[in-house]
């Protein structure tokens, strides 16, 4: 079945212990996670995962019901990248005396659209955001040119293309039910 | 379960471990399977005062303590409890929870845990339980604080029972054992991030309706969904209203009555012939609460693919796991089956079912009159079973190990009563019989209880014979004894060139070992002593070890290979 980069989106309560059952959910499935975020979301104590990863549909469809099964989950959906707006952050760190040497600097800036975070006489922290194939094409680049001392490149971040709200919807509902239960 | 707690207690300034004692029995809990240890001694400090209330059993390793716990919750519909201390009581339950996770078998199991403050430092018996435990449990959740303990408890009974039944672990630090706190009783209604029932769509249930209408050869598979969402009557109900003939997965037996006439028997590897060449015949496949486990369907790629498939399930990831359904039909099947009833036509299908008739000889003739009926030679397991089975008037509760003895009593014995099957289907744990039939038994004091057990299972919890001893516990042993391990015996000889590896055993005088025990015992090697001692056995409600000593290679048939075509049936 064809392999593809799937985006998984998950909503969970904010308790320990809630990566590990994430995570052991794509180990018994022997998937990969490529990239992997995870941060409080826009409702409070609602904790939101973002995890990218290569399989065929069958299987990501699989792992998310999986996922969406566990007690303390509120929702978890997949999406393929058209379904998205992603983004990810890289960070790059340079020697500055190289970085000199190039004949225009601004001209590598304006080309990648980069943000100097740090500039000393020893080194420079360039910043650039983009898709993954963007951050790497960078990366690359100076490599071959500069050389790079040091490179991290966070996850994904993303957001759904679809003009309805359901998770936004999804959660009204329960929070509704949850105050006329309790 | 009816809280047990008048509503009047007010208890001001309590322990962690009595705040348990008291929200068991809100959760109305009656009895508790245990074992004691150095994490969880408040805990059984505070069940001093509690024994009269709360029937705690000791058993004799905490393995035992999940399976008793299992039977009692399979024969009761309630949840079952368990309390082992950390460390190494808590990884002796991990069998247990992983069988009931297989099995959706509703527990809560509180583990011992040694002080918040030591965690993570290797203190003595410390064991990460909410971790090791973490994909083998539906919830398992530390208690560091007592506070949290009313709170806990009610989630866990609420979580362990609704939707898809499973197992729950409660670890519970000695610090949050022994911390005071005022008593309010608790109670869990709803947990916002887990919805255990989902509303059926109008939209599938037409849907199915419309296929069973048009079916010609419709083939219901009936799982333990039934039995777990009390749908016995609503399943009949549907049956009957399309004449539709049903075969039954191993944890769904007994949710139809064995003489039931449209229930056509056993499915899977050492199902019944007709059940699985119908599976490949049958033009709707209507699948309730059963999850299409690999000993069910053989080989995927050619199961049921002429069919469309109906599967009603209450868990939403069970839905195209293994098999690729038409219509999916989520919720209770107690509530799914009469709407999908209320839309279907009267029918009948009397080629159809007529048609599993020739099936049903065939297997007789080769198989099952052999197993049964055979005069002369080696007592044979089929023929205890059976025997037993009649000799019980078909209504005892039928509890078995795993290996031949299993497959045997799953096919031989015979059902007039639902919830009187408990087994380990999805795990397939050797020694979870001795324990899971002193839970039947305490869960059904006024049924009788019939273990069946081959002579290696029987070892491997053979030290719970003490806890049948320490209460007077009635249960039924019938030790179906080959002195082999049989099930793997009969693979080494069917795909292994009969290279006998490990599977001999040379036993002990096991009626010596349950004398010694107290308990009654007799062995038999010939069909008139079988009978005899059979009366005996049931001649009254104490416990009894039976040892049948059986051919010794002996076969379970018919069977399909592990991996083939559900079809590809080997029949001798
Ligand atoms: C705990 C455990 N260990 C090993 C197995 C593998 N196994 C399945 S059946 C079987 C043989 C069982 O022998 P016995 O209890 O004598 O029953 P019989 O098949 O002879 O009736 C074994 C070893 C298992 N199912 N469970
Ligand atoms: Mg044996």
């Amino acid at each position: 079945m064809e392999q593809k980069l799937y985006t998984i989106t998950i909503f969970s309560e904010n308790t320990p212990g809630l990566l590990n059952q994430i995570t052991i959910i794509f180990t018994r499935r022997q998937i990969n996670i490529e990239t992997l975020s995870v941060s409080p979301s826009a409702i409070e104590g609602i904790h939101k995962f973002t995890i990218t990863a290569f399989a065929s549909e069958d299987l990501i469809q699989k792992v998310v019901q999986q996922i969406d099964k566990r007690i303390d989950i509120l929702k978890a959906y997949y999406n393929v990248d058209e379904e998205l707006v992603h983004q990810e952050i890289a960070l790059y760190k340079i020697a500055t005396p190289e970085l000199l040497k190039l004949g225009s600097v601004e001209g590598l800036i304006r080309k990648y659209d980069i943000k100097i975070l740090e500039l000393n006489e020893t080194f420079t922290v360039f910043e650039k955001t983009g898709h993954h194939a963007e951050t790497q094409q960078l990366f690359k680049e100076l490599s071959e040119t500069v050389g790079v001392l040091q490179f991290i490149r966070s996850g994904r971040v993303a957001i759904t293309r679809s003009k309805v709200e359901r998770l936004s919807d999804m959660l009204a509902e329960i929070e509704k039910k949850c105050k006329t239960t309790s | 379960m009816k809280s047990r707690l008048s509503g009047t207690e007010n208890f001001k300034n309590i322990t962690g471990s009595e705040a348990l004692m008291l929200s068991l029995l809100n959760e109305g809990v009656e009895t508790i399977f245990g074992y004691p240890g150095g994490a969880i001694m408040p805990v059984y400090d505070a069940l001093y005062d509690y024994q009269e209330q709360l029937n705690h059993i000791l058993v004799r390793h905490e393995q035992g303590a999940t399976h008793a716990a299992q039977g009692f919750a399979r024969v009761t519909g309630e949840v079952g409890v368990c309390i082992v201390t950390s460390g190494p009581g808590a990884t002796n339950a991990i069998t247990g929870i992983g069988d009931a996770m297989m099995d959706s078998t509703p527990l809560v199991v509180i583990c011992g845990q040694v002080g918040a403050s030591l965690l993570g430092t290797d203190a003595f018996q410390e064991i990460d339980v909410v971790d090791v435990t973490a994909p083998i449990t539906k919830w398992s959740y530390q208690i560091r604080r007592a506070e949290d303990v009313t709170w806990a408890v009610a989630r866990a009974f609420y979580i362990a029972k609704n939707g898809r039944p499973g197992p729950v672990v409660l670890d519970f630090a000695k610090n949050a054992q022994v911390g005071k706190i005022d008593f309010q009783p608790s109670e869990c209604k709803f947990i916002r991030s887990y919805q255990p029932v989902l509303e059926p769509e109008s939209t599938k249930i037409a849907e199915a309706a419309a296929l069973i209408n048009s079916a010609k050869k419709p083939f219901a598979l009936v799982g333990q969904g039934v039995t777990l969402g009390k749908a016995e009557n609503e399943l009949r109900a549907f049956l009957e209203k399309a004449d539709i003939p049903a075969g039954w997965t191993l944890l769904g037996e007994s949710a139809m009555p064995t003489d039931y006439p449209l229930n056509k028997g056993m499915l899977g590897m050492h199902g019944n012939i007709a059940t699985n060449i119908k599976t490949n015949e049958c033009d709707v496949l209507i699948a309730i609460g059963m999850r299409f486990d690999d000993r069910v369907t053989g080989n995927l790629a050619t199961y049921a693919r002429q069919a469309k498939i109906i599967h009603l399930d209450i868990d939403p990831s069970e839905f195209n796991k293994n098999v690729k359904t038409d219509v999916a039909i989520l919720g209770n099947v107690k509530e799914t089956l009469p709407l999908l009833t209320e839309m279907l036509q009267p029918n009948t299908h009397a080629d159809w079912l007529a048609s599993f008739a020739e099936y049903e000889e065939r297997e007789y003739q080769t198989v099952t009159k052999k197993e049964l009926e055979s005069t002369d030679g080696h007592i044979k397991m089929g023929e205890v079973v059976r025997k037993v089975s009649e000799a019980a008037r078909n209504e005892a509760i039928l509890v078995t190990d795993v290996g031949q003895n299993q497959m045997m009593a799953a096919r031989y014995f015979k059902f007039t009563k639902t919830r009187s099957v408990v087994t380990s289907g999805g795990l397939g744990t050797m020694g979870f019989g001795i324990p899971a039939a002193i839970g039947a038994k305490v869960g059904a004091a006024d049924r009788t209880v019939c273990l069946f057990v081959g002579d290696g299972g029987f070892q491997m919890t053979i030290q719970e014979l003490g806890t049948i001893m320490q209460y007077g516990i009635g249960v039924k042993i019938i030790l179906l004894n080959n002195s082999y391990l049989g099930m793997v015996r009969q693979w080494q000889e069917l795909f292994w060139n009969k290279r006998y590896s490990s599977t001999p055993m040379t036993n002990p005088d096991f009626c010596g070992i349950a004398r010694a025990y107290g308990i009654k015992a007799a062995e038999v090697s010939d069909r008139v002593a079988l009978n005899t001692s059979i009366a005996e056995m049931l001649a009254d409600d104490e416990a009894f070890l039976l040892v049948v000593n059986v051919e010794p290679e002996g076969m379970v048939y018919p069977m399909t290979p592990a991996g083939e075509t559900i079809t590809n049936i080997l029949m001798e």
